[in-house]
């Protein structure tokens, strides 16, 4: 799932600025499960925006609103007309979901509420950690399914640096090690063997430095294939 | 001869090396590059200059290489890959061996979130390993990473690091040999202050065969006070430094001068373990002590080769 929290309700106050008439728009898919901008968090959000404006001598006027899925055309479409009477929409879904409704309504001023942070899990209750890093060539058959692109602090693919120590990273305590648990898990299965031969340089282009990524199935494509091929 | 290296005819000849530690500035006055050159001038076959250690901005190590060798010294550079991509790397390794540089040390790099500058961005588009690969393949087989042909290309005598104290310790030598199987030449470790866990890592390094293969050089620090130490022992990745030592740095009269005689007696007993081929001194911000040391070690004077 993609991981968000709540970005500091100064900064959004800051960013709405004249604005009146708010929309807080929230989703429920990744950001619900992760607490951050889900229904309640939407109108917990909507309070404290409320309130902080009151203190300052403002009277907002705030509705909520949830879409099932903010990163889809379909989910957002049946918002059309409360965005459009609002002076500002904040949404709080990921980065993907907020783009969507600035896509989808060009005109109106879309204000993310959360940082995106990760793609990830909840490895407790009140935890998560980010486990993939979107590299684009998955690695994981080579590292007993633990991702070095993700997890370790300089996505190293052959082995921990020096600044390994007691299973955790050198960038502090709260970062475990993820060549240590790669050890401890190929050793474990006695596949050390897959990662003592050296990766070399990796391929970045599938990844993000090669450019925004586009996927495209023609298969899935109804309009205009042909064209889609030859681009 | 894989370079014009000096350290590299030291190393093949089987005189025992000294390497020494220059750390640039944190500015763009050559003077302080000059003036610690001078301390090191005779007393060691080549020295290393940092890149940027600890994530902190410093003079460029290839720079400040450069100035060392007008100085009379051979420098050892440093590439992390931490702040180049290959296409900045390969573009200074040109730079360098054009300049005349002929060592190279190949590191990953301590994270940003040390240094001075924690809100970068950090590139680590190769590893260590990665790196000493593509270097190998420029020298030896004459290409880029991409595989272009080059039509001169730079002959580093090329290092990496070990770090005999990291974790998991099992894997620490398997790392070693991985980083030979990449290209690795010379070997510098981790500054040795645990001798027992330093002498464990050598054994294994040995049932893998790979001290006859790999110049090894072991790191030797002076520590310079017991709050050092302790310092080095809480927040310095890498480190193991046993507490005899700390109390001992303690209770000495003159902590400058015991730290001289530890680093002494650390080489003495470090140059009796098969396979240690030199010692890489790392007097931090402490250069003048490395004469010193050396010629207590009977270290000097070096080697024409």
């Amino acid at each position: 799932m993609i991981i968000a929290e709540q970005k500091p309700l100064r900064e959004i106050l800051n960013i709405i600025d004249k604005d009146k008439k708010l929309l807080v728009i929230g989703c429920g898919a990744c950001v619900s499960i992760c607490f951050a901008g889900g229904e309640k968090e939407t109108k917990s959000l909507a309070d404290g925006l409320f309130l902080g404006a009151k203190k300052e001598g403002l009277e907002l006027s705030i509705e909520t609103d949830m879409a099932l899925r903010q990163c889809e055309w379909e989910f957002v479409e049946p918002l059309e007309d409360r965005v459009k009477k609002a002076d500002a929409v904040i949404s709080t879904a990921c980065g993907v979901g907020v783009q969507t409704m600035a896509e989808k309504y060009p005109e109106a001023k879309i204000i993310p509420g959360l940082n995106t942070t990760s793609m990830g899990m909840p490895v407790e209750q009140g935890v998560w950690k980010e486990y993939c890093g979107g590299c684009g060539d998955c690695v994981l058959a080579f590292t007993g399914g633990l991702c070095p692109v993700a997890r370790c602090a300089k996505s190293l693919l052959n082995g921990p640096c020096g600044g390994s120590k007691d299973g955790i990273c050198e960038i502090g305590r709260d970062t475990e090690c993820v060549w240590q648990l790669i050890y401890d898990r190929l050793k474990g299965q006695d596949r050390l063997e897959l990662i003592m031969g050296n990766v070399l340089a990796k391929n970045w282009e599938p990844a993000r430095d090669g450019g925004p990524r586009r996927t495209l199935r023609t298969d899935l494509l109804i309009r205009g294939e042909k064209d889609e091929e030859q681009k | 001869m894989k370079s014009k290296s000096n350290l590299e005819k030291v190393l093949s000849s089987r005189k025992f090396a000294v390497t020494a530690e220059l750390g640039p500035p944190k500015s763009a006055d050559a003077n302080v590059v000059r003036t610690k050159a001078a301390y090191l001038k005779g007393a060691c076959d080549a020295v290393n200059i940092t890149d940027c250690q600890t994530a902190i901005v410093r003079m460029s190590s290839i720079s400040a290489g450069v100035i060392a060798s007008q100085e009379g010294l051979e420098p050892v550079i440093q590439m992390t890959c931490r702040d180049r991509n290959r296409i900045g790397i390969q573009s200074d390794l040109l730079g360098a061996a054009a300049l005349g540089l002929q060592n190279l040390l190949c590191l990953t790099g301590d994270h940003q979130s040390f240094g001075n500058h924690p809100q970068s961005k950090n590139v680590h588009d190769l590893d260590s390993i990665s790196l000493l690969d593509m270097v190998r393949n420029m020298r030896d087989k004459k290409i880029f990473q991409c595989a272009e042909e080059i039509e001169v290309e730079p002959r580093f005598f090329i290092g990496a690091a070990a770090s005999p104290f990291s974790d998991p310790l099992e894997f620490r030598a398997l790392r070693l040999k991985k980083k030979y199987d990449a290209g690795a030449d010379f070997i510098q470790t981790q500054i040795v202050y645990n001798l027992e866990k330093f002498s464990l890592w050598m054994k294994m390094v040995r049932e893998l065969g790979l001290e006859r293969n790999l110049y090894i050089l072991a790191g030797i620090t002076p520590p310079k006070s017991a709050g050092m130490l302790k310092y080095m022992k809480k927040f310095v990745p890498g480190q193991d430094v046993p507490d005899e030592l700390i109390s001992r740095m303690e209770s000495a009269k003159d902590p400058e001068e015991e730290g001289i005689k530890v680093a002494v007696e650390m080489i003495e007993k470090v140059r009796q373990i098969e396979g240690i081929a030199g010692v890489h001194i790392m007097a931090i911000e402490w250069e003048e002590a490395v004469s010193e040391i050396a010629n207590r070690a009977g270290l000097l004077p070096r080697p024409i080769v």
